[in-house]
């Protein structure tokens, strides 16, 4: 008890990193995400390459990998972040990947009828797709979309690697100081599974409110 | 065909193919302003095709489309005319186009889709494009669906907000892409009914449909395609009553 009460200023401190961590990769990887999914989709041929070999590469390596990389590669090229921004550049880059072939299929998923009922309006293709496209394509993709938040907030933890002292590490740092490992993994892993609880609520609200007039 | 100045649709030498199948093969056809044409014909006889190349959701293999004086010229499956993008935009802009499957905005209520084409494309605002949306709609007969999703509106109330769409833009031609193919006997009628009506009004309509009731009594020419080509074009007394041609009698005994 004596122990759980020691972390949880601990804890507390590190829970808005994370949560930090999540949103932030989640809201710049949604932006990134959309922009390759546009890309891969569009008509120029070196654009949809270029899409397609970032997927490939960002969703054909590990994490891990790609932070150790961000974090203690950049600076060989000059490109000094601290350890937030290191994991947080990684993390966007990593979720946009993967966030943008769930747009791509969302966007796949929406009816031809309605491009073609927007182009016989005279809509233009910029319209079309904010105005038509778009809200039907977000609403076919938010299940999707939501796992996507819900695995990114678990890959925060590997942030720890590169000392951001977010959940994962606290838990880390009090175990190696208490050799009480066990409980506070334990611990961390009920903090992230309440979170992640949250969100999952959060998710059914969206794609209510979303569905309502389907 | 020579274009002459009341023809507001030329269509001249209009070919289109799908890989190997040529599903129009040369298709010369026009119509006037406040004509209203019926197509019919047997599935898979170019119909559909003919209809939706006059807008280019299909592209045209080759031949031209004018509408309105404004022309496409296609060769090699591609426009040839200069600033293509521009022309499509501008002769879509003249015609409206009325769909089997509704294609309703389902994220919209009825008047939301109403108004989407005068307020995004035409720049209306939007008290004054609600104004005309309501209009329309009571002339449609749906004043008490105005704030109604698709979702909650049968499939003949869809079709009658689709039309109402399309007369939105005030169209120089409307064209309708079977209309009541998708929906049950029972709601045929009212949609039928406001056809009549825009076409009492003097609208030039081009009308693909198997509805031959409607052909015969609001038709001004009856256009008969089978396999890729125009067999006949005739008014209707004369296609119904007296037509010499073998693939119109059969088909009207076959469906009759």
């Amino acid at each position: 008890m004596d122990l759980f009460l020691r972390a949880l200023p601990l804890f507390a401190m590190a829970l808005p990193i994370t949560l930090f961590l999540g949103t932030s990769s989640f809201i710049f990887g949604s932006v990134l995400g959309m922009l390759v999914a546009l890309m891969r989709l569009s008509g120029v041929t070196l654009l949809r390459w270029g899409a397609f070999a970032y997927v490939s590469i960002f969703r054909g390596t590990p994490l891990l990998v790609q932070i150790l990389l961000v974090y203690f590669g950049l600076p060989r090229l000059g490109i000094v972040l601290n350890p937030l921004a290191s994991a947080i550049l990684a993390l966007t880059l990593f979720s946009a990947s993967y966030l943008s072939e769930n747009f791509r299929s969302g966007i796949l998923a929406v009816e031809k009828g309605q491009w073609e009922a927007a182009a016989t309006l005279g809509m233009s293709r910029i319209k079309t797709f904010t105005r038509i496209i778009m809200p039907q394509a977000l609403r076919i993709a938010t299940p999707t979309v939501g796992s996507r938040l819900i695995a990114l907030m678990k890959d925060t933890s590997l942030a720890s690697t590169v000392t951001v002292v977010e959940l994962t590490r606290v838990a880390e740092q009090v175990g190696a100081a208490s050799f009480r490992y066990l409980d506070m993994f334990l611990m961390a892993g009920v903090i992230y599974w309440t979170i992640n609880q949250l969100l999952t609520v959060l998710q059914m609200i969206i794609e209510d409110r979303l569905s309502r007039h389907m | 065909m020579t274009s002459t100045d009341q023809d507001l649709v030329c269509v001249s030498n209009l070919t289109k193919r799908f890989g190997d199948l040529e599903v129009l093969k040369g298709i010369d056809f026009s119509v006037r302003a406040g004509e209203v044409v019926v197509i019919v014909g047997p599935s898979g006889s170019g119909k559909t095709t003919l209809l939706r190349s006059l807008n280019f959701l299909e592209m045209p293999t080759s031949g031209s489309v004018s509408v309105c004086g404004v022309e496409a010229v296609f060769e090699g499956g591609k426009c040839i005319s200069p600033h293509a993008a521009r022309l499509f935009r501008d002769i879509r802009s003249k015609t409206a186009m009325v769909f089997q499957s509704f294609n309703l905005f389902p994220h919209m209520t009825a008047l939301q889709n109403v108004i989407e084409g005068l307020v995004s494309v035409k720049n209306v605002k939007r008290p004054e494009a609600a104004d005309e949306g309501k209009r329309l709609l009571t002339l449609m007969g749906l004043m008490d669906k105005i704030d109604v999703y698709p979702s909650r509106l049968s499939g003949g109330q869809k079709q009658r907000v689709a039309i109402a769409r399309s007369l939105a833009m005030k169209p120089e031609v409307m064209l309708f892409d079977e209309p009541t193919s998708a929906l049950d006997p029972e709601l045929r009628g009212e949609v039928l009914a406001v056809m009549r009506d825009i076409a009492k009004s003097g609208t030039t309509m081009i009308v693909v449909t198997h509805e031959m009731q409607f052909a015969r009594d609001i038709a001004d020419q009856v256009v008969f395609m089978d396999n890729g080509v125009i067999v006949e074009t005739n008014p209707p007394e004369r296609f119904f009553g007296a037509s010499e041609n073998m693939r119109v009698r059969a088909f009207l005994n076959g469906i009759a």
